[in-house]
């Protein structure tokens, strides 16, 4: 079910008055039902994997949750009888236990998203291939990541068991979050699909807001720019083609996606569930790094707290460290450890994208990017001592914003061609074809996307910057809400903008969501 | 504690770790330095610092970490 659809908004209307008229103590039973429904329209093959991701981590977190009780009580019964290195070494030994059943949950889980995203087209026909027709299953990457995250979790003793199977059920494919993220985490999610909520004007109004701004950004600007972007990959445009390339996929991606999120997380907001924020205004970021503690922010995290502290701190990375310190120096020991799992995580992250050398490269080289602005920040504060109110001023502020701007928007065009070489071929082309009149000379105006269109796209992209500016403190939506007249009319606005402007007309064929499709 | 003093003037001279609750807040220990510090503490404590103990108010000032090492040593 695409959430741009009116087939979506019909699902989330029923659902939301079914939700708020039964019994409050029913109400999680709605949402898995719900989830269930919103599922069933993947098909069975989707089902059954969902299924197994469910059971599986079920089963995981019992047994360790188990595992953890009755070490408590050993612990407990020989405080008087056991030296502490004797209790030391037993918690020790039980700890490598609870952890090889984790890893088994994980490489159970990681096997089927494996299986499902990169070996399914797998075929002996012609010689090996690995194929194009790739099973199709929804949201696998997404509740893989949530099963797994708690798993870890509750293996280091940081979320709760839930013994319930339906409870965890919920947990693992509450729908909202299966299409695109965002990845939420027990402590985020868990205890709030317990309990019970009452309908609540205000979040009701925000969430519908949210989801209408949402529509906005991904049918009004992202699905605009989609045929431009379409027509230069396809016609291998080079020159300043390549730049516009860099510059529409950027609008598009971030229309697609944070439009994505805003449907989702406004969703469970009209049913009085908060999820975690997935972006926080990415495209003001001054370094990489900040950029990517802005995008995609809970992928971000499950990166950090799952793979990068728990390589950086394997005893064989501790004696990368020490063997780093003592031969080459304390200054390289001390990046080793680091930079190698900085490296590796970027690796992945860029698989889990797909398994392509275009999202190999696009991980490398975010990777690289945040090392090489890590290694230059001591330069940067001796300039930031040296030149203070230079550096605080509005126009470096800015210049920093736009470099980190243009930089990921360049490491960002692998999506595009999905072809490394070509990738890097139209990239150096820029530098002997360049001509900039080309655009003036009629050429913008034959890339499938007409001038009123381009008008509206570029209003779109205003508006959405000062939305964007006008939510720093608090969200706009939330102002609004006190504002009731102006509130309702810009929501009207809204719907009428969209109905109008809509690229492909609202629910008739409104294209897939890149992270809902591509990157399931 | 004077172990971990020791250790973590190996790390960055000059900073007064009795007082100092900022070490992580002012950019003093950063990423790189965690790791180093993890690995010593472990070898100098024989404690493992798990990757979800990895947070500011454990890494702020000396003392909280002692905490740490304390709490995680005992059981």
């Amino acid at each position: 079910m695409n959430f741009a659809s009116f087939e979506f908004l019909a699902f989330l209307a029923i659902l939301t008055l079914v939700y708020f008229v039964v019994p409050k103590k029913v109400q999680w039973i709605v949402l898995l039902l719900g989830s269930v429904v919103f599922y069933a329209f993947a098909g069975p093959v989707s089902f059954v994997f969902l299924l197994f991701a469910i059971v599986i981590s079920y089963v995981t977190v019992q047994i360790l949750g188990k595992r953890h009780a009755s070490l408590k009580k050993y612990l407990e019964d020989t405080k008087e009888t056991l030296t502490k290195d004797e209790r030391k070494a037993y918690r020790a030994k039980h700890k490598n236990g609870s952890l090889l059943v984790v890893c088994l949950g994980i490489l159970l889980l990681t096997v089927s998203l494996i299986y499902v995203k990169y070996l399914s087209g797998f075929s002996f026909k012609n010689g090996i291939s690995f194929g194009s027709t790739l099973l199709e299953v929804m949201g696998i990457s997404y509740y893989t990541f949530i099963s797994i995250g708690y798993m870890i979790d509750v293996y280091r003793e940081k979320a709760a068991v839930e013994r319930n199977f339906f409870r965890h059920a919920l947990f693992v494919s509450f729908f909202p979050q299966l299409a695109m993220g965002p990845i939420s985490r027990y402590a985020d999610t868990g205890e709030q699909l317990k309990v019970s909520h009452s309908f609540d004007a205000k979040e009701a109004w925000c969430g519908l807001l949210r989801i209408l701004w949402g529509f906005f950004k991904k049918l009004v600007v992202a699905d605009a720019i989609a045929p431009a972007i379409g027509y230069i990959v396809s016609e291998k445009l080079g020159g300043i083609y390549f730049i516009l390339l860099c510059l529409f996929y950027s609008v598009r991606i971030y229309g697609d996606f944070t439009g994505g999120i805003d449907i989702v997380i406004g969703s469970a907001q009209i049913l009085g569930i908060k999820l975690p924020e997935n972006f926080n205004r990415p495209f003001s970021s001054k370094s990489t790094a900040e950029y990517w503690n802005r995008w995609h922010m809970t992928m971000g995290n499950w990166f950090t707290n799952y793979i990068f502290y728990p390589l950086s701190l394997t005893k064989t990375m501790q004696k990368l460290s020490k063997w780093g310190r003592a031969k080459l120096g304390v200054g390289i020991g001390k990046r080793l450890p680091v930079y190698t799992a900085t490296i590796i995580t970027w690796l992945a992250t860029g698989l889990w994208h797909g398994f392509a050398w275009n999202f190999v490269v696009w991980g490398l080289l975010n990777g690289l990017v945040i090392l090489v602005s890590q290694e230059l920040n001591p330069l940067y504060e001796k300039f930031r001592a040296r030149f203070p109110k230079l550096w605080h001023s509005a126009p470096y502020q800015s210049f920093m914003a736009i470099r980190t701007f243009l930089l990921m928007s360049l490491i960002r065009v692998f999506d595009c061609y999905c072809d490394v070489p070509l990738t890097f071929n139209r990239f150096f082309s820029v530098f002997y074809t360049f001509n900039i009149a080309d655009i003036w000379n009629g050429g913008i105006m034959n890339l499938n996307v007409t001038g009123t269109q381009y008008i509206v796209i570029a209003v779109g992209i205003v508006v959405m910057t000062v939305v964007s500016r006008l939510s720093i403190k608090k969200p706009l939506r939330e102002t609004l809400w006190e504002k009731p007249m102006l509130g309702n009319a810009l929501m009207a606005l809204l719907c009428i903008a969209i109905l109008v402007f809509g690229s492909y007309g609202l629910g008739f064929d409104a294209s897939a969501f890149i992270y809902g499709g591509t990157f399931n | 504690m004077e172990k971990l003093i020791e250790i973590l003037e190996n790390l960055h001279e000059g900073i007064d770790y009795e007082t100092c609750e900022t070490l992580i807040d002012d950019g003093i220990l950063d990423s790189l330095d965690i790791v180093t510090l993890i690995t010593d503490i472990n070898d100098a404590f024989d404690v493992a610092i798990p990757p979800e103990e990895i947070l500011p108010e454990n890494f702020n000032s000396a003392k909280a970490l002692f905490a740490l090492i304390e709490r995680l040593d005992n059981i």
